[in-house]
Order: structure tokens, then sequence, then C-alpha cells
């Protein structure tokens, strides 16, 4: 029936076309349609035929499969019921399972396209021996955002919303939001990166996680400790994620060899928002690594982080000071991974470090807004490291210890202010963790750090946390 | 620092050459897929695993060198039915290789090819690891393996066209010294046929159901879900009721939860290499199944 439709609507169109030159601009339009009809058809009947041949396969294999399986049946001498009934419903699963994939459109279900969701929930209790309002680390500059223990008790950690999938060919998409327990939204992250540029390259665009040092491209959900080392605090104001560019290519060795860089807005701390055309700040990383043996891998890598400042305000003492000018950070980072064979079902341990250094120069702006106001030169070469290692010593349990440590080194300050929390110190902490994941989705923690962020103050913390995966199952970086 | 910049120019420059040859670079996910595509590629094709057979390949890191290895493969072949879920996607999105992206010639998985057990009728981590599309332990049944030996010939001429004749050819030669090494195995194996086990994971499906074995007990509560006291306690007394002739496991899977039930029900813990190399004996397919068979039939005894 359909078929001679076709054939009817060819040869009307076959008719049509030797009478189109004389035709005005109606019937031209028609034809066209008649075309693009003829054209839809076609493409109907051939994806129909291949949806066919695919069923056909599909079927072949199947029946391949039950002869293999009737064989070893037959091949064996008189079996009991049991496995014989086993036998049935396996061969019977193999086609549900075929199923799927052979639905024809009609009955498909109109969600399919959606994206990969998947949560992140999670919690803390705390108990913080200093008042965590007076927290501060001594003589650094306040970054803003995720900087210490957080709040004495309860506390509903960020929830994370993650949704990713392929836009086209070309692109695949991911958002994921940050829900704190103070009922603010973040966007965390929200990017688009590329699927088929080949040679090792990646383009990234949006807000993404900057690969720059280890652990700024790892989720927190992730992280083998309730916070972030008090380096990333100081350096980066907990994790740097910049609106821009990232480009990385893989080298075509044997050894896993990655370059890359980001162009970005440099609106986030160590920069800030400086109403600027072009790129604000700009980072370069590579990274090296390879497997030692079958038991042990390791990654090392170096970074670079560009960015400026106009008027990045602080306030100390009661008084709102601003930094403006240059801000260049240096990052050396490295991880190894030991498990028995490779196998980290069991036990697994890992040692990771890294090292910040920050050079800022430029002019210092005090008591803003007072009389005493003062401008001057602001130079300051400051550094940080911390080195942790994590281990598994049975299945589903794992501890580790943490140790870190901040320089406030060498800051020049040419101008006379009271600016008490930029007076030089070596702030340091000591964590320790112990956790049960009963699954791949399911963490639980105790997390006891001694934080001497600042002189004469030691800070006992106790942490209780959870950290729970819905949904999708994500895959994990290295 | 000038000398080490010279090695990796020259390193780099080395690889290029390498992947201008013919050979087909394959990255297999499992070690049954490297010994498989070895068999049919032979030296038209350089093959490497990224898991070997002590490794559980549910859980693999996404190693650097694994990276690097699927930014230069022409090819992956992996089981796929979600079994590698946990770290090939990163693999695929950080090596900027499109050829071997899902959809692609370049990504072969085995696991489309065969008829599945254990379909869930409903997906809900309450019930552990459940795979959507299946038990996906696939290699465990030789005619498995017959089966993705015609597809991966398929494929692996489809990436190398010049040699699509060497392909069907050696093929032709795995799956006649194949069938006969089937017939050989099922006549070993006859007497296993009705044999009740206990199994560590449920990833000898497809081993049981090509013997005619039955399972009556998992020492792990749930798939994914490690052996707690109080599950095997339970699955003892379970044993007096519905006894089992063997606890069995994979080489990759610690031992001591097989071991105390093998201490308590007084029957033999067998360690099957389930992939190859998973013993000495494993050194390719064929080893692995003649492995895998006298095993069974030692412990049947």
């Amino acid at each position: 029936m359909l078929k001679n439709t076709v054939v009817a609507a060819a040869m009307g169109a076959a008719l049509a076309a030797p009478m189109a030159h004389a035709a005005d601009k109606k019937e031209q339009k028609e034809l066209a349609e008649i075309r693009a009809e003829i054209r839809q058809m076609k493409e109907a009947y051939e994806a129909r035929l291949q949806a066919l041949e695919q069923k056909l396969q599909a079927a072949q294999a199947d029946t391949a499969a039950a002869k293999a399986q009737v064989a070893a049946l037959a091949a064996a001498p008189a079996a009991p019921a049991a496995p014989a009934a086993d036998a049935a419903p396996a061969v019977a699963a193999a086609e549900p399972a075929a199923a799927p994939t052979n639905t024809g459109s009609a009955n498909t279900p109109s969600n399919i396209f959606n994206p990969n969701i998947s949560m992140i929930l999670g919690g803390t209790l705390q108990n913080l021996k200093q008042d965590p309002n007076q927290y501060r680390l001594q003589g650094f500059v306040p970054p803003g955002g995720e900087v210490g223990p957080g709040k004495r008790g309860f506390n509903l950690g960020e929830s994370e919303l993650t949704m990713a999938a392929n836009i086209d060919p070309q692109f695949s998409g991911q958002l994921t939001f940050s829900l704190t327990g103070d009922d603010t939204v973040s966007v965390e992250e929200a990017f688009v990166q590329t699927r088929e540029l080949s040679n090792g390259m990646n383009l990234k665009f949006g807000r993404f996680l900057s690969s720059i040092g280890y652990l700024n491209s790892q989720h927190a959900h992730t992280w083998d400790f309730v916070d972030a080392p008090l380096a990333y605090q100081a350096f980066l104001g907990g994790q740097y994620k910049p609106d821009g560019v990232q480009a990385k290519w893989l080298a075509p060795i044997d050894q896993f060899l990655e370059l890359g860089m980001e162009a970005g807005s440099g609106s986030t701390f160590p920069g800030n928002d400086r109403n600027k055309n072009g790129a604000g700040s700009v980072a370069v990383f590579a990274h090296l690594g390879d497997d030692i043996g079958d038991a042990a891998s390791y990654r090392a890598g170096v970074s670079y982080l560009h960015t400026g400042a106009e008027q990045r305000s602080f306030q100390d003492n009661g008084l709102d000071n601003a930094f403006s000018g240059k801000s260049n950070t240096w990052i050396a980072d490295a991880i190894y991974k030991w498990a028995p064979n490779g196998n980290p079902t069991n036990t697994n341990f890992k040692l990771q470090g890294e090292y910040f250094h920050r050079k800022e120069s430029g002019t210092l702006d005090t008591a803003l807004a007072t009389p005493d106001a003062a401008s001057g030169i602001y130079r300051s070469a400051q550094s940080g490291w911390y080195l942790q290692s994590v281990y598994q010593f049975m299945p589903t349990w794992r501890t580790g210890v943490r140790y870190d440590r901040l320089s406030s080194g060498t800051t020049e300050i040419g101008v006379a202010a009271n600016l008490p929390i930029l007076d030089a110190y070596n702030p340091s902490r000591t964590s320790f963790m112990v956790d049960y994941s009963p699954s791949e989705f399911s963490r639980l923690r105790l997390q006891l750090a001694r934080d001497k962020s600042r002189p004469g103050v030691s800070d006992n913390q106790i942490f209780l946390q959870y950290i729970m995966s819905l949904g999708t199952h994500a895959a994990h970086s290295f | 620092m000038n000398k080490n910049i010279k090695h990796l120019l020259l390193a780099a420059l080395a690889s290029l050459s390498l992947s201008a040859h013919a050979t087909v670079n394959v990255l297999a996910c499992e070690p049954e897929w490297e010994a498989l595509t070895n068999e049919l590629g032979g030296d038209k094709v350089k093959v490497s695993s990224a898991t070997n057979a002590l490794q559980d390949p549910h859980r693999v890191e996404a190693r650097p060198s694994l990276i690097a290895r699927t930014r230069n493969a022409n090819l992956l072949v992996c089981t796929g039915l979600e079994l590698e879920v946990g770290w090939l996607p990163v693999l695929i999105q950080q090596s900027g290789n499109s050829k071997i992206a899902p959809g692609q010639p370049g990504h072969f998985e085995a696991g489309a090819l065969v008829p599945r057990l254990d379909v869930p009728s409903k997906v809900d981590r309450s019930e552990g690891d459940v795979h959507a599309a299946g038990n996906p332990h696939i290699q465990q049944n030789p005619h498995n393996i017959a089966l993705v030996s015609v597809g991966l010939a398929k494929r692996l001429a489809e990436i190398d066209p010049a040699n699509v004749a060497y392909y069907q050819a050696r093929q032709k030669d795995f799956a006649a010294r194949w069938d006969a090494a089937m017939q050989k195995w099922e006549k070993q194996a006859a007497p296993l046929k009705g044999v009740a086990v206990v199994e560590h994971h449920k990833n000898m499906e497809y081993l049981m159901n090509w013997l005619g074995m039955h399972q009556v007990g998992t020492l792990e509560p749930k798939p994914g879900v490690e052996p707690s006291a109080a599950h095997l306690s339970e699955l003892l007394n379970q044993l007096q009721r519905t006894p089992a002739k063997m606890v069995i496991r994979a080489a990759y899977q610690d031992g001591r939860a097989s071991q105390w039930l093998s201490e308590h029900a007084k029957i033999p813990a067998v360690v099957l290499p389930f992939s190859v190399g998973g013993d000495d004996k494993s050194k390719d397919l064929f080893g692995l199944f003649d492995a895998t068979v006298q095993h069974l039939m030692d412990a049947n005894k």
C-alpha cells in the first residue's frame, strides 16, 4: 500500500519535472515539496530496512548461542532437572536484553534523550574547640570563599546535582549545581567539551574546575579529607574555577604527558573582577605520569597561574584595605598510588603532595574611606605545601594522615598601616581520618585535626561526615 | 634538561613513525580480549590489556598510563555491559581520540554479541552492583568467545581493510581449533553437570550455565558488597539444608571468606583463573579453559 504511494509519488515527480521550466513559482514550490516527501519516505524505508537487518542479525546470534547451549546440554549425559531449568531462563534472558536496542520509533519513550543525572548528598557534625568566627590564616590576605573549618554542630554540606549528556557528535555538556546548607545555589561547573577532536586534543569551555595542581580538578566529594588543604584555602580560596576556555593536548608517546592552557575571566581569587575585556587569568600546566610495574603508578606536574587584581579588598582590624596588582602562582604536584598487583579492592595506598608558591606585587590601599587612608607598594612571596597519605587496610576501611604548612614568607608593605593579619606566621595543621565505605556510593568519615593557623591558639577539630552519591555511576579520574 | 627534551622529542618521533606503520594498535579492557585479539590479529596487531587477571575489572583506576594507551589506540576491545563504567569513560574522554569513542568502529563491545544472563527486571542500587544490561562476565563460557571471535574478526577487517583475508583466515583457523577444544572440555566436564556450588561474586554464571552447574549461594550478600560474618554464618546454615560441592572464586578475589566457608562447611575452595594470566597454566584462551575445567574436576572428586 505504502509502496504504491511511493511509486505514484515518484512517477508524479518524474512527470512534473519536464514541465517545471514553464511552471510558475508556485508549481516549483509544490515540486520541491513532493521531492522532499519522496526523500523522507526513502529515508524512512532505509531506516526500517536497517532495523530489520539488525533484528535479523540479533536473531541469528541468539539462535547460534541457543544452538551452542543446546549442544552443550546434549553433550553431557543424563542431566538432573535443576540445571536444565537454570539454562532455560538464561536463553530467554537474552531476548529482553537484545530487545531495547531494536525498539522501533513507535514506542520510544520521550525521555531517552534526558541527560544523565547524578547527585551528591553530604553533611557533617563538627566539634571545634576554637570559635570558627575568629578563624584566620595568619600572615595571609584573606581570600574570601571557602576558608576555615565551617560552623560548629550539625551542618548540611554541599549537595551537588550534576546533569550531563552528549549534545551532538561534536560536543558534550555538563552542569553541576551546588546547593549549600544556607540555602544558596551556585553554579559549580557548567561546561561544554569537545568529543570529535583527535590527535590528543581536548577543548573545554564554560565554568570548570581548573586542571592546575592535582586536587583542584577533583570534586570535593572525592577528597580524602573533609576540608581542602590549607594551601588551597590560602592561595586559591578553596578551589580555582575559572569561567573561560581550556585546551589540553596529550602527547603521542607511551607515557602520559599532558600539556594544557586555560584562559579565564580571572574574576575569582587570587584575581578579582576587573571590568576588563579579554582574559583576566592565564594558566599553563604540564602533567607526566606512568606505571611503575603492575602495582604502582604516579603522576607529577607543574602549573603556573597568572592573574591580577584591581581593588581586591579584605578587612583587617575593622578597616577595609585593597590590593591592586599582579598575582602569579606556581604549583608543583605529585601523586603515587600502589595496590598489590594493581588490584585496589582489598588494600591500597596513596601518597600525594603539592607545593604552592605565590608572588604578588602592586599597590596596597589601606584604611579605605577613613581619614587614615594611605597607599603604598605591596610585594609578597609566600608558599605552602601539604603531604598526605591514605591507606586502605581492609575492604571498605581506609585511614589517612595529612600535614599542612604555610609560610607567610616575605611581605613588603610601603605604607605605615595597622595590618595585624599580615604579621609573619607559619600556619600548620595535622589531620587524621578514618573512613568506611560500605559500597562505592556511600562513605562515612571521622576526621580529627589540630589546626595551628594563628599564633598561640591551637584548634582541636572533630568532624563526622557522610558523603552519598545517587544516580548515574560516575567514572572517577586518577 | 636539554638532553631530556631531546629524548622526549625522539620518543615522540619514534611513536609517530610507529603509528604510521601498518599494525593496528589495540587496547583491550580485559586480558581475555587481549588474548582473542592476538589469536585473530597475529602480527598485524599490537595489543595490550588495560587490566590483568589479578585485577577486579569493575575497579580499575583510570591511570595516566591507560589514558596514554587509549590516546594511541586504533581499537578498543572491551566487554561493555557497564563492566568498565567506573573507568573507561574517563579514559575515552581524556584521550582526545575520537576514533575509539562509543559508536565508532574503533569501539568494540563484546557483550553486545552474546546472549546475556541475569538481565534485571528492576534496577535499584539497594540490590548492590546491578548491571542493567545483564551479567558482564561473559568470557566464562567458551561459546561466547566463539561468538565474539566472529564479530571481532569482522571489526579488525573494518579497521584494517588491507588485511581482510588475513583476519578471515585466522578466524577460521581459530574457530576450528576452538570447536575441537570445546568438545574436549565438554566431554571432560560432563561429570560436573548438576553440581551445586557457592561463588564469591556473581561472576561465574556463564561458566555454570555452560557446564550445567548451579549456584546455591554467594559469599557476597549482594553483588559488590563485601562478605560479612553474619552473611557467611547464615550461608553456612543454609548449606546444611542445600549442600554445595565446592566454593569457587576468581583469582583476583580475596580468599579469606572463601577459606572460612571451606573450613567450616568442609568443602574445597577453588580458585579459577577467570581470565588469561589468572594462573600459570592460563597463558592463552585454550589454557584458560584447560585450567578452569581441571580445577573444577579436581574439586569434584
